[in-house]
Order: C-alpha cells, then sequence, then structure tokens
C-alpha cells in the first residue's frame, strides 16, 4: 500500500513540475524570446555564481565532515605509506590549486558575461603567448609529480632488503592463505593439482607419479595458516610472495598504502616494513576493535566482500613465542608423522626428537634464508 | 563525381527507387518501415540511436539505483525490490550475486550502450553529414546495418537479464579466470555466453559506424571544407571513430581467446586454477594478465571513446552561446590529436598492481601524465572561450559549462591516479569510482544532454521545454557533486569499490551515514532524468515550434537546411563553404555563417 501511495506522490511531483514548467514556457512566449531570454540568463547567471560559491562551502564543510574518517589523520603504518601519503598531500596542493583557479574562473566567467545588450562578444580567436604558457607550465608541473612518483615507485617495487622475512600470500574464493616457509627457511614445491581438503595449497607432501610430483621434504615444514591472520614483526621488511588458489584477487593493505594482485598461475610479490605493531594502533586509533585488514580490492565472485584478512604486527619476542607454538601443516595432514603423537607409542623416534627441538630453536634466524620455489 | 552522385549511386544499389529523386527529398514516397525502422537517412538512424540509448540509460540507471539502495541501506528491507528482482531479492534485500550483476551491467550499459552507441552513434550520424555539407553518410547502407547490429547486440544483452544463472556479474572489465569459469562465479555461466555475443556484435556495429564516419569527413565535404575549417564536433567524432576502428578489433580479438577458453579448452588465460566444489581445472600455462592487456588496449581509448565527442560538442557549443569563436581553434584540434595519439599508449595504467614489469609501469607513468597537457590546454581555451563573451545559457550552453566543471574535477584526481605510486594505494577504491563517473561518466552524459538540447530543434523542428531543462541541469548538477565528491574521501579510506556490504570492515564501516546521504541524491538524479525523458518526448510532438531556419545563430552548415529537412538534407545545392566554422563577433557582425563568402577587405585569421 505504502509503494503505491509513493509512486502516486511522485507522479504527482512530476505533473506539477511539469505544469509549472509549461505554463512559464507560455508566459515566456507571451512575453517575447527577447525577453524571455533576458530572463533565464539573469536566474542562471545568478545561479552561477550562487553554485559557485555554495559548492565552495560546501566542499569545505565535506572535508570538515570527513576528514577525520580518512586515512589522512592516521600516520601510514608502513615506512613505504609515508612516502605515498608525502605524494598525496604535494598532488593534492598542486591539483588544488589548479581546481580552485580554473572552477573559480569558470563559473565567475559564465556570471560575469552573461548576455548584455551594453556590451560586444570580444572576438579573440586565439593567442599563441596564452597557450603556450598553459602548455608549458602544466608540462613542468607534472615534470616534478612524474620524478617524485617515479622515485618511489622503484623503491616500492625494487628488490626486497637481504633480511627480509618472507610470506606466501595465497588468495581464494573467499578468504586468504598464509605461509611459512618453517624451520629449513625454505618454501617447499607445491603444485596446484595436489590440492585437496587436508592440502589447501597443494603442497609436494608425498610422490604422485600421474602428475609427477615427487615428495618435497622442505614442504614437511611449511607453517600454514588458514585461519585469515598472519603475524608481522615490526620494523623488519617482510616480502609478500603473492598468488592465486582461483581467480584473480588483490591483496589491498589501505593502512600501509600498498596493494597488489593476485593471479593464479603468476605469482607477484610486495615488501614492506611495519612500524607499528597492532597494539600501537589500536592505542593510536582509539579504536579497541582496530585490526590491519587485507581487503580483497580485484572482483573475484559473489563473496568478495567478505574476504577479510587480518595482520597482527607484533614485536620480534612475541613473534617468536607465536613461530614456535605453530605446528608444520603436514603433521596436521598426517598425523601419524607427527613426532608429537608418535612419542608415547613409538620409543625409536630418533628425528623426531630432532625436529621438535628445532620448533622450539629460534625459528626465525632460519626464516631469514632467501629462496622462493613456488612450482615444482 | 561530385558527393550527389556518390550517394545516389551509393543508395541505387540497395533500394532503387531512391535514385529516381535527385533533390534527395522524397519522404512522401516512403512506407513506413523504409522511413522509421529500416531506415538509410542518417537523420533517422540518429534518433534511433539516441533513443535506443535513452531506454539503455534508464535501465543502466535504475540499476545504479537498486545498488545504491543496498549500499546506503543494507538493513533496510524494500518489497519492491522483490517485485522486480524476484528470487534475486528475496525479503526485499538483493542478494550479493544479484548485487554484483547489477554493478556489472550498470557498467557495461553505461560505458558501451549509452556512453559509446546512444553518444557517438547519435551525434555522428546526425552532425557528420550536416556539419560537413554531405547529403548522407559514404554508405547509407552500413549506416543502417550498423544501428541494427547495435540493435541486435542490445536485445542479446537485454535477453542475457533474464536467464536462470543470472547476467555477468564480475565487472564490466570481465577480467578472467572469474569471467572465464560457470563454477567459479553463477554470472559466468550462460549470462557470460550472451554477454560476449551482445559485444562481439556491438563491436560489428561500432566498427560499421566508424569506417562510414571517417570516411564521410574525409571524402564528401562539401565545396570548399577544408578540415581546417571543419567544426570542432566533427573533428571530436572523426579522432573518435578512429580511436573505435583502430581499438575494437583488439577487444574482438581478447573475447575470442576467452570464447576459446570458456567453450574449447584452450589456456589462452588459465593457469593452475582449483575451483572450490570442482577441483583442479586441466589447464596450465595460460596468463591472465594478458586478457588485461588486450582489455585496456580497448578499455583506454574507450573512455576517450565516451568523452571526445562531448569535447567537440561543448566546444561547438559554448562558441556559440558566448557568440565568440573558439579560442585557439588549431591548439583544440592539436590537443584532441594528442590525446588520441596517447590514448593508444596508456592502457597499462589500469595495471599498475597486476604485478607488470615497474619499468614498463613506469613508461606508463610517463605517459598517462602526459595526457593532462592537451587536456589542459583544452580546459583553458574553454574557459577563456568565455571570458568576454557575451553569454547566453540555454540549456545547451548550461550543460556545456557543467562538462567543463565536471571534466576539470574528475580530470585533476587523474593526475593522482595516474602516477603509480600513488595508485598503490587508492587502485580500484571508491577514489577511483569518484575519478572516473565525473571525468567520463557524468561529463560525457553533460556533453550528450548538452547536443540533444541544442539540435532538438534541428532533429524535431521544435524546441524542448526551457524551464524543465534548467531544472533537470540544476539537480544533476548539484546532484552529481553530492554523490561523487564525498567519494573520494571514501577512497582515500582505502575503502574497495565493489562491496556488498561494509559493516563487517572495521577500516570501512565508518560512511554508512555518508553513504544513505549518496543513494539518496542518486535516487532524486534519477528522478531528474526522467524528467528530461518527459520533456524530449513531449517536445516531440508537442514543443513550442522552430520558426526559424537558425534558432541559435550559428555559422555551421546544418542551420541551412530546411527545417524538415528530408533525406538529401538540401533541396537544391549544397551550400559552398568560405570559412571556419566560429566566425563570431568578427569585425563586429554577430555571427556569420560558414556558406557566407568573405567581404571583400575582410580579415582572415
Amino acid at each position: 500500500m505504502s509503494t503505491f501511495f509513493i509512486i502516486a506522490v511522485i507522479v504527482l511531483v512530476f505533473l506539477i513540475i511539469f505544469q509549472i514548467a509549461k505554463a512559464s514556457e507560455y508566459v515566456a512566449v507571451l512575453k517575447g524570446e527577447e525577453k524571455a531570454r533576458k530572463d533565464n540568463n539573469k536566474v542562471n547567471g545568478f545561479f552561477m555564481i550562487a553554485f559557485l560559491i555554495a559548492g565552495l562551502i560546501a566542499v569545505y564543510y565535506c572535508n570538515d565532515a570527513l576528514y577525520g574518517k580518512t586515512l589522512m589523520v592516521h600516520e601510514s603504518a608502513s615506512t613505504q605509506g609515508d612516502e605515498v601519503d608525502h605524494m598525496i598531500w604535494v598532488t593534492l596542493i598542486l591539483t588544488g590549486i589548479v581546481f580552485l583557479i580554473t572552477q573559480i574562473l569558470l563559473f565567475w566567467f559564465a556570471y560575469k558575461y552573461q548576455e548584455s545588450p551594453k556590451r560586444k562578444a570580444f572576438y579573440f580567436p586565439h593567442n599563441n603567448k596564452l597557450e603556450a604558457i598553459w602548455t608549458i607550465v602544466p608540462t613542468l608541473v607534472l615534470t616534478i609529480l612524474i620524478v617524485i612518483g617515479l622515485r618511489n615507485w622503484f623503491a616500492f617495487t625494487g628488490e626486497a632488503p637481504k633480511n627480509a622475512m618472507e610470506i606466501e600470500v595465497i588468495g581464494k574464493q573467499f578468504n586468504w592463505i598464509f605461509r611459512y616457509p618453517g624451520n629449513d627457511g625454505v618454501f617447499g614445491k607445491k603444485y596446484y593439482k595436489m590440492i585437496d581438503a587436508t592440502n589447501s595449497l597443494g603442497m609436494n607432501w608425498h610422490d604422485s607419479a600421474s602428475i609427477h610430483v615427487t615428495d618435497d621434504p622442505a614442504a614437511h615444514d611449511d607453517i600454514i595458516l588458514e585461519q585469515g591472520t598472519v603475524y608481522m614483526v615490526k620494523n623488519k621488511p617482510t616480502k609478500f610472495i603473492i598468488g592465486s588458489r582461483d581467480v584473480v584477487h588483490d591483496v589491498g593493505l589501505p593502512w600501509f598504502r600498498l596493494k597488489m594482485d593476485a593471479v593464479p598461475g603468476t605469482p607477484t610479490t610486495l615488501w614492506l616494513t611495519p612500524k607499528f605493531t597492532t597494539k600501537e594502533m589500536i592505542e593510536k586509533t582509539g579504536n579497541p576493535n582496530f585490526a590491519y585488514e587485507i581487503s580483497c580490492d580485484q572482483i573475484c565472485g559473489q563473496g568478495h566482500y567478505s574476504m577479510r584478512g587480518v595482520i597482527m604486527v607484533v614485536t620480534q619476542p612475541e613473534f617468536d613465542e607465536w613461530m614456535a607454538k605453530q605446528k608444520p601443516a603436514y603433521y596436521a595432514a598426517y598425523p601419524d608423522k607427527d613426532p608429537a603423537n608418535m612419542k608415547p607409542a613409538v620409543p625409536v623416534a630418533t628425528d623426531s626428537s630432532k625436529a621438535t627441538a628445532s620448533v622450539i630453536q629460534a625459528p626465525s634466524k632460519k626464516l631469514l634464508r632467501q629462496s622462493p620455489s613456488n612450482k615444482f | 563525381m561530385n558527393e550527389e552522385t556518390v550517394l545516389h549511386t551509393g543508395t541505387e544499389l540497395v533500394i532503387p527507387h531512391d535514385a529516381v529523386h535527385h533533390d534527395g527529398h522524397h519522404e512522401h514516397h516512403q512506407s513506413f518501415i523504409t522511413k522509421y525502422v529500416f531506415s538509410q537517412d542518417h537523420k533517422m538512424i540518429s534518433k534511433q540511436f539516441l533513443i535506443t540509448g535513452m531506454v539503455w540509460a534508464v535501465l543502466g540507471g535504475l540499476m545504479s539505483v537498486l545498488f545504491r539502495l543496498q549500499l546506503g541501506f543494507p538493513d533496510t528491507s524494500f518489497p519492491i525490490l522483490e517485485t522486480l528482482l524476484g528470487k534475486w531479492a528475496k525479503g526485499g534485500h538483493i542478494d550479493p550475486e544479484a548485487y554484483y550483476a547489477l554493478v556489472t551491467m550498470h557498467g557495461t550499459i553505461m560505458i558501451f550502450f549509452v556512453l559509446t552507441a546512444g553518444l557517438s552513434g547519435t551525434f555522428a550520424n546526425f552532425l557528420i553529414p550536416l556539419q560537413v555539407g554531405a547529403r548522407d553518410m559514404a554508405s547509407p547502407f552500413l549506416n543502417m546495418l550498423s544501428y541494427w547490429f547495435f540493435f541486435s547486440a542490445s536485445i542479446v544483452m537485454l535477453s542475457s537479464l533474464f536467464v536462470e544463472t543470472g547476467p555477468f556479474s564480475g565487472g564490466w572489465t570481465a577480467y578472467p579466470p572469474l569471467s572465464a569459469l560457470g563454477s567459479a562465479s553463477p554470472g559466468s555461466k550462460e549470462g557470460m555466453d550472451l554477454w560476449l555475443i551482445a559485444m562481439a556484435l556491438f563491436v560489428v556495429s561500432s566498427l560499421l559506424g566508424g569506417l562510414n564516419y571517417i570516411s564521410t569527413i574525409l571524402n564528401m565535404r562539401t565545396k570548399g571544407m577544408s578540415m581546417t575549417r571543419l567544426p570542432l564536433t566533427i573533428w571530436g567524432l572523426f579522432f573518435t571513430a578512429i580511436l573505435g576502428v583502430l581499438s575494437f578489433p583488439v577487444l574482438l580479438s581478447g573475447f575470442i581467446l576467452l570464447i576459446f577458453d570458456r567453450n574449447f579448452g584452450t589456456s589462452f588465460y588459465l593457469s593452475d586454477i582449483f575451483i572450490n566444489g570442482v577441483g583442479a581445472l586441466p589447464n596450465e600455462g595460460g596468463n591472465a594478465i594478458l586478457y588485461q592487456h588486450l582489455f585496456w588496449f580497448l578499455g583506454h581509448p574507450e573512455v576517450y571513446i565516451v568523452i571526445l565527442p562531448g569535447m567537440g560538442i561543448v566546444s561547438e557549443i559554448m562558441s556559440i552561446n558566448s557568440r565568440k569563436p573558439i579560442f585557439g581553434y588549431t591548439a583544440m584540434v592539436a590537443s584532441l590529436f594528442a590525446i588520441a595519439i596517447l590514448s593508444f599508449l596508456v592502457w597499462a595504467h589500469h595495471m599498475f598492481v597486476t604485478g607488470m614489469n615497474p619499468f614498463l609501469g613506469s613508461i606508463f607513468v610517463l605517459l598517462t601524465l602526459l595526457i593532462a597537457v592537451p587536456s589542459s590546454i583544452k580546459v583553458f581555451n574553454w574557459i577563456t572561450t568565455l571570458w568576454r563573451g557575451n553569454i547566453r545559457f540555454t540549456p545547451a550552453m548550461l550543460f556545456s559549462i557543467g562538462f567543463v566543471s565536471m571534466f576539470i574535477s574528475g580530470g585533476l584526481t587523474g593526475i593522482w591516479m595516474g602516477n603509480s605510486a600513488i595508485d598503490i594505494h587508492i587502485h580500484d577504491t571508491y577514489f577511483i569510482i569518484a575519478h572516473f563517473h565525473l571525468v567520463m561518466g557524468v561529463a560525457a552524459m553533460f556533453g550528450m544532454f548538452a547536443g540533444v538540447y541544442h539540435w532538438f530543434p534541428k532533429m524535431y523542428g521544435r524546441f524542448m521545454n526551457n524551464n524543465l531543462a534548467y531544472i533537470h541541469f540544476w539537480i544533476s548538477m548539484i546532484g552529481a557533486y553530492v554523490i561523487f565528491w564525498p567519494m573520494h574521501y571514501e577512497g582515500l579510506a582505502g575503502m574497495p569499490r565493489r562491496y556488498y556490504d561494509y559493516s563487517n570492515w572495521e577500516s570501512f564501516k565508518q560512511f554508512a551515514e555518508l553513504n544513505k546521504v549518496i543513494s539518496f541524491t542518486a535516487i532524486v538524479v534519477f528522478a531528474a532524468q526522467i524528467l528530461f525523458l518527459l520533456n524530449f518526448f513531449y517536445s516531440i510532438w508537442k514543443g513550442r515550434k522552430v520558426t526559424t531556419l537558425n534558432p541559435w545563430s550559428a555559422n555551421t552548415l546544418e542551420w541551412t537546411t530546411p527545417i524538415h529537412a528530408g533525406h538529401g538534407n538540401w533541396e537544391g545545392e549544397i551550400p559552398e563553404v568560405y570559412r571556419g566554422a566560429y566566425d563570431y563577433g568578427k569585425e563586429g557582425i554577430d555571427f556569420i555563417p560558414q556558406n557566407v563568402p568573405l567581404g571583400a577587405d575582410e580579415k582572415t585569421h
């Protein structure tokens, strides 16, 4: 019922506007074309200048209301992001000046030079000097922006430092899977045809002659996180090796001001240095629920909007403590191979004690070693 | 061989009886079918494009209203949604799949069916023969085919809305593997097949039209109409057609590979894929990014295909209504040319974060930011055209000024996004939505409205209602800024685009109130567009009649034709041209049409 009511009201409003417009057109015809044009000019000329002034005031209030909700009020949480923020400010100031000048001139001229019988239009077909000025000035300004931009771009996309921690990030419909190389510091080989219910990344955990896969011991100690939370260390450069299991996703890191696509079959990389731990950010933002969220920024299907990951940035000791508790995914898939399960049953477990020991030993040192290998 | 004989030999092949009439004015012999349906008159074809485009604009606009309801009021139930969408909106809530389908179809429809076919189809068809002084297009028959291919593309696209698995829902860019695999998304099943067929037909339509526009402009200009005397509308449409002809085939090739991947088991774009519930796919060795290169090789010129006709239209209208020559005609043409060239060299700026070679990325940064130079020349020249003019605020003029304002606001943020080191932060956030809607969405729509208001008297021999037009303009102008300006802030919060719901996101949920305001404004602005349509159709039959040949006191040739011009446009000889299109206010004379010979002591500029 209310729907019909609303529709009726809308139709009525339309009819009224329409009738008024029609009636005023008749009036205009009676007044004569010249007079009607003059009236229209006056009204619209006034609206032009009113729009400019009201618009600029509205821009101010809009900024007042929304600025605090953007990331501009929060210092970037990565060193790379500081450069992005800096560039945004430089670009904002330069484009802002051009915006104000051009919009003000546009509407002010429109208002000022509305038709008047007292004035004749100034015949001004071209002026080479003026045109040269507004070709050269923008070119110079853009050159500055390009130079700053490319310097940062090469810094962001250049090689990660040698001591960077490496984490693999794999997108799938509709969540994120993370992998650490484990004690040996080497990412074990994987192959997508190995993926099954217990092997979410397709690690080469056993021989499979039909698809030419051989068991890779380096894959046995890899830590795989499927719960959507990944741990990083404050002030430690971290390199993400990004991939996808199905369609194109994108690792969006708004708090770090970075993002990178996750493409099936073609690994990409992104490295950054986090500046603040999650705890520090909770204090800085005053939001007890604060989390470094990973948003999927490339449409990936109907669950796209819910593809959320979380980065926990912690200190090195906290990280070591956390890492020590992690169990290689291999043992979850093959509980019988887990030394923890074997201990009471089998007395001759020489290599199992070694494995347990090495988990307890500071594993982070071994994580430093670089060795990205994705497929066999 | 003059234009007349060319035209008539052309038509003779198809409808022999046309050739009998040498004055090109023979409507009284035409049946309803040949006059209104399978017409070969460029003016009728342009109206067909325009009205089909309007139907699409209403559909595409309505879709945006529907998904804005979801974004603005995620917790409210709208029973009307269930009435409209049925199983896609159970309980009055759009479900995510339908939301993504709406977003995707909104983009596809608006960019291709409204702002490409609807805009350049309308004005290229209408203005090229009339303004260059030709009786019709180089090939009226191909021109007719161009419309009917567009029409069949429309039918196929429309039918995709009704298939059981829904229309395509993977974004208008249709990136594989999502678009290639029905198992990854219901929209990528039959809906995507129809989407691809429709787009292939669309490309054919666009090529037939484009080749025709180019050959007409190059070969069929009337005596004296040198290229440098062409109105800027024609230059805009000329470059548009060239862009289309060179880039649409590349898109089609990308689509063909996609069709192969979808249906014939190839692996152009597919590699290493495991789909939940299906398992590992056999495809290996393909590259999903290849599609993006092929797509954006059209996709970027496409945004200029959308905006260049608007630039031409706005230049023309601004000059006429300022009663001044367009400032820097040569610079305007040169900047159009520069934009057209550069538009082919910047496609990968859509792909900075795909992991492509950073060095390659840096080249694209350089070329992308270069486009700002010709763009700023255009803006400054438009503003200088207003300076010391004698401005008449016709509805067309208002929309032209609105166009420039939108183009500035949206264009400047292009400098942000074109710089890859900023793009890496705001790519695929609301910032880009704000950017492209202002610079090519709203601006191009404004260019289209300006054109419709300005040439309506020539199309139908009547005027549209001015007061409705003014209401339409001011609501659209204010509304467009209210909708898109605040989106920059959402983008600067990193808020991703194409999200169905933000309430679970700690980083993005602070904009709930703002989203309500935006959605409400979108509905109001949509209603204002309905007002425009009412005005349009009412005025076709009941508008104030045009009584003079040249109601806007303009210089171009279309205003030398009869008020109701028949097929062939001019009753007698085609007028000869002696001057450029912008002799307004020259030596104290208000305007001197192009067909007026130079005075004895008149200076040429």
